[in-house]
């Protein structure tokens, strides 16, 4: 095998691999949308509540803990 | 004490007054350098410092290193610390840094314009400032990227909004390009040859193009693209109250641009001596990269689905969602001069020059602009001045943008077409100066252009300046989402 062949199968297999990861985290998404796993609209939502004094859409766990929020 | 916490806003301030004074300087110089094209004899005013080839690197310099990274640091320092909920005063560090940040972004702008006006250059295209500066580069975008993490630690919202993940993007990916593309050798202190600063790129040949197009054309996708997208999600649902259409549309766009960008810049490389496979591979990601662009421009149009109403009467909003469109146009129109046959027509011509302007003058001009005209009243806290101003202003930028890229595109091509024509006997019809006389009108057309949209930035940075000074005060609390605006 040439190096020019071994080449061609590494991009071969590499583009299937990243078309797999592409549709794989598409199916993701709205896999976990619609378990309920993960509601990724309401993120949305953190530009528009966004004054200092807003509730965060989801709060940081480290400034919560220190009772910051 | 919690309760009385609020934004600070005086860094994004500095860099709001950076953005406009860069946009008025990198702008004029353009406009002046247009004119040269079709007046050539404007070259010879002033010696050296007035010709085209000074020129050219401070108008490029000015205007994506000045206007557009200020503006894009500007928007970080508003944008970053409302999404992210957490105020810069509570961390007299992180104040320190930012504003650190902005005296050493003045300081290395400063030694640029001048060392690019006294003609000191590498010679590489958007890279040209020699090592000494390029330290001082480092130094200021690390103490970005410090700002970037340090507020991220300090949040009170978990999930960080896309576009912070497009404002990391643009820190990690200049970052990167810059340290690789900027190899130099100091000819000085290795062989005692040249100045002190002057240097020499360490890669030679085909690998140094390369290493520049792969450079020159993310410095496109992390500075003209990412952090744009990155203003855009956050400015145009903000300003027009409706949330992003799909956020799961803008994480996949997210990806899907962050993969495809980085494999495109071959396409800057089509017919020269870089192997086949990467000019293919060029051309091909180009291609894909429609996908990833148009995924953010249409989630951004989806955004206004029932609310066309706030294009007519928002300016704000007609700028951005004229930015979009901008955004979609330039970013067909890219993917088809990277197609090989199509390449081999545009490559060299002025539709090269007509592709970048429709997408820095509609894209990126505009949508910096929307963002200035949003963050000013709120930071402070003062009405915008006029809302006919505004107006006025879109109408005649656009006419500006639309000047510049028809003729461009008709000179462009008409360049390609004379440059390939050939007859029976297979000699080339027309000598090089046959293309230069026949494209006079249209250098001008470009020009006036031009004009029309440095006149428009004027009326912006007027109507700023008036909104700072003059306007109705008006409660930051009381402007959720339109900008209040006087007529």
């Amino acid at each position: 095998m040439t190096v020019g062949e071994l080449q061609a199968y590494g991009y071969f297999i590499l583009t299937a691999l990243l078309v797999f990861l592409l549709y794989g985290y598409i199916f993701h998404l709205y896999r976990s949308q619609k378990t309920g796993k993960r509601d990724y609209e309401k993120y949305g939502r953190i530009a528009l509540d966004d004054d200092i004094t807003s509730e965060p859409v989801e709060p940081h766990t480290k400034k919560e803990k220190k009772g910051e929020a | 004490m919690e309760n009385r916490l609020e934004y600070d806003y005086s860094v994004a301030k500095l860099f709001m007054w950076s953005t406009l004074l860069f946009g008025i300087v990198g702008m004029l110089i353009g406009v002046t350098i247009a004119f040269q094209m079709a007046f050539p004899s404007w070259n010879n005013w002033l010696g050296e410092y007035l010709t085209f080839s000074r020129l050219r690197p401070l108008h490029t310099s000015g205007v994506i290193f000045g206007f557009t990274f200020s503006g894009i640091f500007a928007t970080w320092y508003y944008v970053g610390q409302r999404v992210l909920k957490v105020s810069l005063k509570e961390s007299p560090f992180m104040m320190g840094l930012a504003k650190f940040h902005f005296w050493t972004y003045a300081v290395l702008m400063t030694v640029a314009v001048v060392t690019l006006w006294m003609g000191v250059s590498t010679s590489k295209e958007y890279a040209e400032l020699e090592w000494p500066i390029d330290l001082l580069i480092v130094v200021m975008w690390v103490s970005w990227g410090l700002s970037i993490f340090g507020l991220i630690g300090m949040r009170r919202e978990q999930s960080l909004y896309i576009s912070v993940w497009y404002y990391i993007a643009s820190f990690l990916g200049i970052a990167m390009l810059f340290v690789f593309n900027n190899m130099e050798v100091p000819t000085y202190f290795v062989s005692g040859a040249g100045a002190w600063y002057h240097s020499v790129s360490m890669y030679a040949g085909t690998n140094d193009a390369l290493v520049q197009w792969w450079y020159g054309h993310n410095a496109v996708a992390f500075g003209f693209t990412v952090p744009i997208v990155a203003m855009i999600y956050y400015f145009l649902p903000k300003e027009s109250g409706q949330a992003v259409y799909s956020y799961k549309l803008s994480l996949l766009s997210f990806w899907g641009l962050m993969f495809v960008y980085l494999w495109a810049g071959g396409h800057h490389l089509i017919y020269s001596t870089v192997p086949d496979w990467m000019q293919t591979m060029g051309s091909v990601f180009s291609v894909v990269l429609i996908l990833p662009s148009w995924g953010s421009a249409i989630n951004m149009l989806l955004t206004m689905k029932g609310e066309w109403q706030q294009v007519a009467a928002n300016p704000l909003i007609k700028f951005m969602v004229l930015a979009s469109t901008f955004y979609m146009f330039s970013t067909l129109e890219g993917p088809i001069q990277a197609i090989k046959s199509v390449n081999a027509l545009a490559h060299f011509t002025d539709w090269i020059p007509g592709h970048v302007h429709d997408g820095t003058l509609g894209w990126v001009g505009f949508m910096i602009i929307a963002a200035m005209f949003h963050m000013v009243p709120r930071m402070y806290g003062k009405e915008l001045y006029s809302k006919k101003l505004m107006e006025s202003q879109f109408w005649i930028q656009t006419i500006g943008v639309v000047l510049y890229f028809s003729s461009m595109w008709i000179a462009g091509i008409t360049q390609g077409m004379m440059w390939r024509a050939t007859d029976e006997f297979g000699s080339l019809t027309y000598s090089f100066i046959d293309t230069v006389t026949n494209l006079f009108p249209y250098y001008l057309i470009r020009a006036i252009g031009g004009t029309l949209y440095l006149t428009g930035f004027l009326m912006a940075v007027w109507n700023i300046y008036k909104t700072v000074t003059s306007s109705k005060a008006v409660a930051e609390s009381s402007m959720q989402n339109t900008t209040p605006m006087g007529a």
